[in-house]
C-alpha cells in the first residue's frame, strides 16, 4: 500500500525528466544546426541524412567572413548604439521613476497612465509619422535616429518604478528629516540600493538594441552606417548560396549577446519577472 | 535648508485635503516647489517620450486623413483612404493573414510558456539550466533565427522534412516555399522564440500561489488535474491577464519576424498588417494611406486591450 504511490510518484518525476531534457533538446536543436553549419565546408550544411559532427572542423569560416563582409564596421556601430542607447534609457529612466515612485505633485498619476498606455500603441502604427518627423529635423540616416528612437521608451521608467516602490518610504524620509535634496536622496540613497534593477535596465536595454533590426531598416541607408542586423541580412541576400558563412555571420551576431545573457541572467530574469508580477 | 520640510508637506499635503485658502503662505509656495521638483525628475524622459512616442501618435490619425504620397504635400481628402481600404484586396489579405497569426500564436505560446513554467516549477534537478535554454530563443536576434529556422525548414534537405519523413510517406510540407505551410511555419517559430519570456513571467506568478492551498486541496482529495483547475489557474490570473495582453498585442503587430523569414511570401501567403504599412509607406511611400491602415492596427491592439481589461475587471468583482 504505501510502496505503490511513491513508486508511482518516481516514474512520475522519471517522465517529468525526459520531458525537460527533450524540450531542452528540442528549443536548442537551431543553435546547435547554426554552430555545427558554420564549422563545415558549404557543400556539407545540407546532406541526407543531416551531419551533426563537422568532418574536417572548417575553422575557415571565421577568418573568410572578416574579409567578405563588413564586420568591423557592423559591430562598431552597433556597439556605438547600444551604449548610448543604454546610457540615456538608465539615466532618463531611473530619474523619472523617482519622481513617479517616491514624490506626490499633481499631474502624477495621468502622466504614468499615458506611459502605461503607449504599451498597448505597437511602434508599427506610429513608425511613419515618427520617421516623417525625424527626417524633417534631418535625422535620417544617422545613428542619432535610433538613438532617440529607442532611448526614451516607457519600459526603464516601469522598470524602475516597479523596483523604487519595493524600497521602503522610510528611508528616504529620514534622509529628507537630514536634510538631503530629493536629488541627493536619488542619487545617494535610492540609486545604490537599486543595483540589482539597475543592471537589469543596462542588459535588457543593451540587448534589445544590439537586436533591433526594424529601427535600423528604416533609417540607416549608409552601408558605413549599418548595424550587425542590417549587415547580416544584406549579406544573407549576397551570399543566398553560402550557407555555411551565412551561419557563421549569425554565430557572430549572436555570440555577444549569448555571453551577456549567461553572465548576467539573474538580472535579466529578475528584471521580466519586475515588469510582469503587478502588471 | 528648507528640504526636510518640503518632505514634510508632502506627506501633510495629500494625506488630508487643504482646505483653508491659503495663498502665498509658504506651505503653497512649498507645494509649488515640491510639484517642480517632481516635474524635474520627471522631464528628461518625458520630453523625449512625448515627443518621440506621443507626438507621432497623435500626428498619425491626421495624416491618415491626408493624402499625403510622394508626389504632394498633405491635402486633406477626409475619410477617402478608409473607403479604398475597404475595397482593397492585400489589406484583406492583409487583415486576414495578421488574425490567423494571432488565432494560432497566442493560445499555443500561451499553453506552451504556461506547460514549461508548471514544469519547471517542479524543482526538478537542472531547472535553472532549463531556464535559461528556454529564455535564450527570445534574447536571440530575430535575422540570425530567421536564416537557421529557413535553413531547417528547407523542404528537400532540411533537417526538420527528413526528420519528419522517419514517421510519415508521401508529401513533406514545403514550409516557407508553400502557400499553405509559410504561417504555420512562422507561427512555429513564433512561438519558440516568444515562450520562453511568458514562461519566466508564468514562473514569476506560480511563486505567489500560497502552498497551504495546495495543500488543502490534496488533504481534501484532489488530484493533480484538479489542483491546477481550481487552484493554481484562479491564483494565476493576473498574471494570465497580463500575459494575454501582452501576447495578443505582440501577435497583432508581429513584423521583423515574417519580415526576415518569407516577406510576406510567397505571394502574399503571409503579408501581416504592420508590413503592409511598412510597404505602403516606405517602398511606395503613400504616407496618408499607409497611415490609414495604421489606424486600424492601432484601433485592434487598444480595443483587445480594452476588451481583456473589462473582462479581467468583470472577473474580479
Amino acid at each position: 500500500m504505501a510502496a505503490r504511490p511513491s513508486a508511482l510518484r518516481r516514474s512520475g518525476r522519471v517522465l517529468l525528466y525526459v520531458v525537460m531534457i527533450l524540450a531542452a533538446a528540442g528549443i536548442m536543436l537551431p543553435f546547435a544546426w547554426m554552430v555545427i553549419s558554420s564549422l563545415k565546408m558549404n557543400n556539407q550544411v545540407f546532406t541526407a541524412p543531416v551531419q551533426w559532427i563537422p568532418d574536417p572542423v572548417q575553422w575557415r569560416n571565421y577568418l573568410d567572413i572578416w574579409v567578405k563582409a563588413d564586420m568591423v564596421t557592423w559591430v562598431r556601430n552597433t556597439l556605438v548604439l547600444s551604449v548610448a542607447v543604454t546610457v540615456l534609457q538608465v539615466l532618463t529612466g531611473s530619474f523619472a521613476a523617482y519622481g513617479f515612485a517616491k514624490m506626490r505633485f499633481p499631474g502624477r498619476e495621468p502622466l504614468f497612465l499615458l506611459y502605461i498606455g503607449t504599451i498597448a500603441v505597437p511602434w508599427q502604427s506610429y513608425m511613419i509619422p515618427q520617421f516623417q518627423m525625424l527626417s524633417s529635423w534631418g535625422l535620417n540616416n544617422t545613428l542619432w535616429a535610433i538613438m532617440l528612437l529607442q532611448a526614451f521608451g516607457a519600459f526603464g521608467v516601469f522598470l524602475m518604478k516597479q523596483y523604487y516602490e519595493s524600497i521602503p518610504d522610510s528611508l528616504s524620509e529620514a534622509a529628507r528629516l537630514d536634510g538631503l535634496s530629493e536629488y541627493g536622496i536619488w542619487w545617494r540613497i535610492i540609486m545604490p540600493l537599486s543595483v540589482p534593477a539597475l543592471a537589469s535596465l543596462t542588459i535588457i536595454t543593451f540587448v534589445s538594441t544590439w537586436n533591433d533590426y526594424l529601427g535600423p531598416l528604416i533609417y540607416l541607408r549608409d552601408r558605413e552606417l549599418w548595424t550587425i542586423q542590417i549587415g547580416l541580412q544584406s549579406f544573407i541576400g549576397e551570399y543566398n548560396a553560402e550557407h555555411a558563412l551565412i551561419m557563421t555571420g549569425s554565430v557572430l551576431s549572436v555570440l555577444p549577446i549569448a555571453l551577456i545573457f549567461l553572465l548576467g541572467q539573474r538580472y535579466f530574469v529578475e528584471g521580466v519577472a519586475t515588469t510582469g508580477v503587478k502588471g | 535648508m528648507t528640504t526636510p520640510v518640503v518632505g514634510e508637506e508632502r506627506t501633510l499635503g495629500f494625506a488630508q485635503p487643504d482646505t483653508r485658502p491659503p495663498l502665498r503662505t509658504p506651505r503653497t509656495s512649498l507645494k509649488v516647489r515640491n510639484a517642480l521638483v517632481g516635474w524635474t525628475f520627471i522631464l528628461p524622459n518625458f520630453l523625449g517620450f512625448a515627443v518621440l512616442t506621443l507626438a507621432p501618435v497623435l500626428t498619425l490619425f491626421y495624416i491618415s486623413l491626408t493624402s499625403w504620397n510622394i508626389f504632394g504635400a498633405a491635402q486633406w481628402v477626409g475619410l477617402d483612404n478608409f473607403t479604398r481600404l475597404v475595397g482593397d484586396k492585400s489589406f484583406h489579405t492583409a487583415l486576414g493573414n495578421t488574425f490567423y497569426y494571432a488565432a494560432l500564436h497566442i493560445p499555443i505560446t500561451i499553453v506552451a510558456s504556461l506547460g514549461l513554467a508548471l514544469l519547471l516549477n517542479q524543482k526538478l534537478r537542472g531547472a535553472a539550466f532549463f531556464r535559461t535554454v528556454a529564455f535564450f530563443p527570445y534574447i536571440t536576434s530575430i535575422v540570425a533565427v530567421a536564416v537557421v529556422w529557413n535553413m531547417l525548414f528547407s523542404p528537400e534537405y532540411g533537417p526538420i522534412n527528413q526528420f519528419l519523413s522517419l514517421f510519415i510517406g508521401g508529401e513533406m510540407p514545403g514550409w516557407t516555399v508553400s502557400k499553405d505551410w509559410a504561417m504555420p511555419a512562422v507561427i512555429i517559430v513564433g512561438t519558440w522564440k516568444d515562450m520562453g519570456y511568458y514562461m519566466l513571467l508564468f514562473l514569476a506568478g506560480l511563486q505567489t500561489v500560497p502552498g497551504e492551498l495546495h495543500e488543502a486541496a490534496r488533504i481534501d482529495g484532489a488530484g493533480a488535474w484538479q489542483r491546477f483547475w481550481n487552484v493554481t489557474l484562479p491564483c494565476l490570473r493576473p498574471t494570465m491577464f497580463f500575459v494575454t495582453v501582452m501576447v495578443t498585442i505582440q501577435s497583432f503587430k508581429v513584423f521583423d519576424l515574417i519580415l526576415v523569414m518569407t516577406d510576406g511570401g510567397p505571394g502574399q501567403a503571409t503579408l501581416v498588417l504592420s508590413q503592409y504599412i511598412y510597404q505602403k509607406g516606405f517602398e511606395q511611400f503613400e504616407f496618408g494611406y499607409a497611415s490609414a491602415v495604421a489606424v486600424v492596427l492601432f484601433f485592434i491592439c487598444i480595443t483587445v486591450t480594452v476588451v481583456q481589461f473589462l473582462y479581467n475587471k468583470r472577473k474580479e468583482a
